[in-house]
């Protein structure tokens, strides 16, 4: 299903490429786009603890990226991040347990929603603290320059990401040992509240790779299609063994930064910009672009398909146990180590 | 047997290891160049890649060696001096320390973070940190302090070999110190404290270079007819907590010796650990000697007395056996 199709959108018409991939990212967008919805129900009745950090909006980056790698390959996100996994190709009932704290869930509910990880499919993991998976993601890279294998490391980060000395640090020793990773930024303009031309001199964080002596481009993230067209590139010159590529994909976030009435009155950004980025929804433009090629009628059952696989999550979720105290002392060591008197995990 | 130096005993003990897992990597800056004398002749028996040359940067190399751990290598990051750790300790506590608990299980940080603690040597402030008790707060990082070659040896290969982060501080006082080493191999298990001379009159625990110097007090105290045990926890974390209780238990009086700062520091998790398991058994208050909570100055007519040395520590015995 991930086999590497390079789409030409110039010539994509629905009769040069394959069908059912393009179903499943609709399908997969269709996925992240409910599931976030239905967090923000759970989260609105107080059923998450913390905070959640929804990516609506973001679609068309977040899977047009993931579909343009192998199964094999990895992806490592950040705390926008419970759309990554599923655009990778992870079940949503996990994912969503996971939301709620449940002993089934992904991380078996030591995580939650901004460490969503699915290593079952190269979802590496997210880490909440910004920027931090860049070199985490060249360090899996490099793993597998040295193991000898041909997979490919997507990083996914924001415009805010860009800022911190990781990006620099990470883009350097990418480009210096030539290593398979595509960084991906999800450029929505803002960090929390401060826009972008308030961070950053430069409007464009592409333009950064340069100074690296690595090829980047600029892409409409809204457009599924062209996201992963950037990054199927991308992803043949890592494999290839010609080293890191930047694709920054312009997006947009439809919420404010996190959940929660912290942002209620924010005045941030204005209700006109958000309206006119709501017109560009990246399933609304792709479900335009198939309908030239697949029936409405299979677009929709594909949407009730993707309710009725979020309202089995939401019920798995739901019935799935809570895990039992005790297992809060696991997992703290892989190697056990010597336990005197509780004081050390030996999971 | 050999006699060889710490930091010989550090080269073999990688040396071996590379040789025999090939997962095994080393990286930092300079390695390949054996600047400190740890990593010679490695470059040429197993290639730039697996000796690697780091940019200056910290941080970043730190999260490179944890993302090559997450997918089955096992990376030894050469951080020569510990202060330079703290450029890392987002990576270190954010990403090493809690990635195996935060993705409940599903990856670990097999990862060996070497780093070597100068001080007493005039390099001041910023290059003359003991450090180990910072990271012996974060759950989930190991934390190893070997006092001599053999030690040094054993322990670096058991965590080569663990499967979760080892952080070891290498006291550069003791880089230069001969110690006999067997010609076959051994390792050197975590959590097992080292009793580095019996006694029943006072338990001294010490660490890293600080052993030596409480062995030293040790002698010359048993000339006075003051029997001292002094005990080597080798661990920080994991610690041996019933070694140093089952001395007490013996000698009914602790000193804990610690290059380190005071306040928070190892010294004073050890003696809060007797207090609360091992109260009934003291004799007299438990005592620390540590380095003040002042920051190292360059001078050395300035740092001078800042670190217990045996005169220091025997007084200290002597003081407690007369409570």
């Amino acid at each position: 299903m991930c086999a590497a199709v390079n789409f030409d959108i110039s010539v994509w018409g629905g009769m040069s490429v394959d069908q059912s991939l393009l179903l499943e990212m609709y399908r997969r967008m269709g996925l992240v786009r409910q599931f976030d919805e239905a967090v923000q129900k759970l989260f609105n009745s107080g059923r998450i603890p913390g905070s959640a950090h929804l990516s609506i909006g973001q679609e068309g980056e977040v899977v047009g990226a993931c579909m343009a790698l192998r199964e094999d390959d990895y992806m490592v996100g950040n705390h926008r991040s419970h759309g990554h996994p599923i655009g990778k190709g992870a079940g949503v009932n996990a994912l969503m347990a996971e939301i709620l704290g449940k002993s089934t869930g992904v991380n078996q509910g030591k995580g939650g929603s901004m460490h969503l990880a699915d290593f079952s499919v190269g979802s590496l993991g997210e880490s909440s603290i910004v920027g931090s998976g860049l070199p985490v993601a060249v360090g899996a890279a490099l793993g597998s320059q040295m193991q000898g294998n041909d997979r490919v490391t997507l990083c996914f980060f924001g415009d805010g990401a860009s800022n911190q000395g990781y990006f620099h640090e990470a883009m350097n020793m990418a480009a210096l040992w030539k290593l398979p990773v595509v960084f991906l930024c999800e450029n929505n303009g803002y960090g929390v509240t401060t826009p972008n031309n308030r961070a950053a001199a430069l409007e464009d964080i592409s333009a950064r790779a340069a100074g690296y002596g690595t090829p980047s481009s600029i892409v409409d993230g809204q457009q599924c299609l062209e996201v992963y067209d950037a990054v199927t590139e991308a992803v043949e010159r890592a494999r290839r063994g010609d080293g890191p590529t930047l694709v920054e994909a312009k997006t947009y976030r439809y919420h404010h930064h996190s959940e929660g009435p912290l942002y209620d009155n924010m005045t941030y950004r204005s209700d006109e910009e958000l309206a006119a980025w709501k017109l560009r929804d990246p399933l609304l433009l792709f479900r335009e672009q198939l309908a030239d090629s697949v029936a409405v009628a299979d677009l929709d059952r594909m949407d009730e398909q993707v309710k009725q696989d979020i309202a089995a999550a939401l019920e798995f979720a739901e019935q799935s146990p809570l895990p039992e105290p005790e297992e809060a002392y696991t997992h703290l060591y892989r190697t056990p180590v010597v336990v005197i008197e509780g004081e050390l995990s030996n999971g | 047997m050999a006699n060889i130096t710490f930091l010989e005993a550090v080269a073999q003990a990688q040396r071996e290891e590379m040789a025999r897992d090939e997962s095994v990597f080393l990286m930092g800056e300079d390695v390949s160049g054996n600047v400190y004398g740890s990593s010679g002749g490695l470059l040429d028996e197993f290639g730039p890649q697996r000796v690697l040359d780091t940019p200056i940067c910290e941080s970043g190399f730190t999260g490179v060696a944890i993302g090559a751990a997450m997918v089955g290598m096992r990376p030894i990051v050469d951080y020569t001096i510990a202060s330079f750790m703290y450029l890392a300790t987002d990576q270190l506590v954010s990403m090493a320390a809690k990635s195996s608990y935060m993705y409940g299980g599903q990856t670990h940080i097999p990862a060996v973070f070497r780093a070597a603690m100068f001080y007493n040597g005039g390099i001041a402030a910023q290059h003359s940190d003991r450090n180990y008790s910072m990271y012996m707060n974060v759950p989930g990082l190991k934390v190893v302090v070997p006092s001599n070659p053999y030690d040094a040896k054993g322990l670096l290969k058991t965590a080569i070999r663990d499967e979760d982060p080892v952080l070891i501080f290498e006291d550069g006082n003791l880089w230069g110190q001969k110690g006999e080493i067997p010609d076959e191999e051994y390792l050197l298990p975590f959590g097992q404290a080292n009793i580095c001379h019996a006694g029943s009159d006072v338990t001294i625990v010490a660490i890293a270079a600080r052993v030596g110097e409480s062995i030293k007090a040790a002698e010359a105290l048993a000339k006075e007819g003051i029997s001292a045990e002094v005990i080597d926890p080798r661990t920080l974390v994991p610690l041996d907590t019933a070694t140093i209780l089952e001395s007490v238990a013996k000698t009914g009086r602790l000193l804990v010796v610690d290059q380190g700062h005071r306040t928070c520091g190892a010294a004073g998790e050890i003696a809060a650990m007797v207090a609360e398991k091992g109260f009934w058994n003291l004799q007299a208050p438990i005592k620390r000697l540590t380095a003040p909570d002042m920051q190292i100055p360059f001078s050395s007519a300035l740092e001078r007395g800042f670190y217990p040395d045996a005169a220091m520590i025997a007084l200290a015995a002597r003081e407690l056996i007369e409570e």
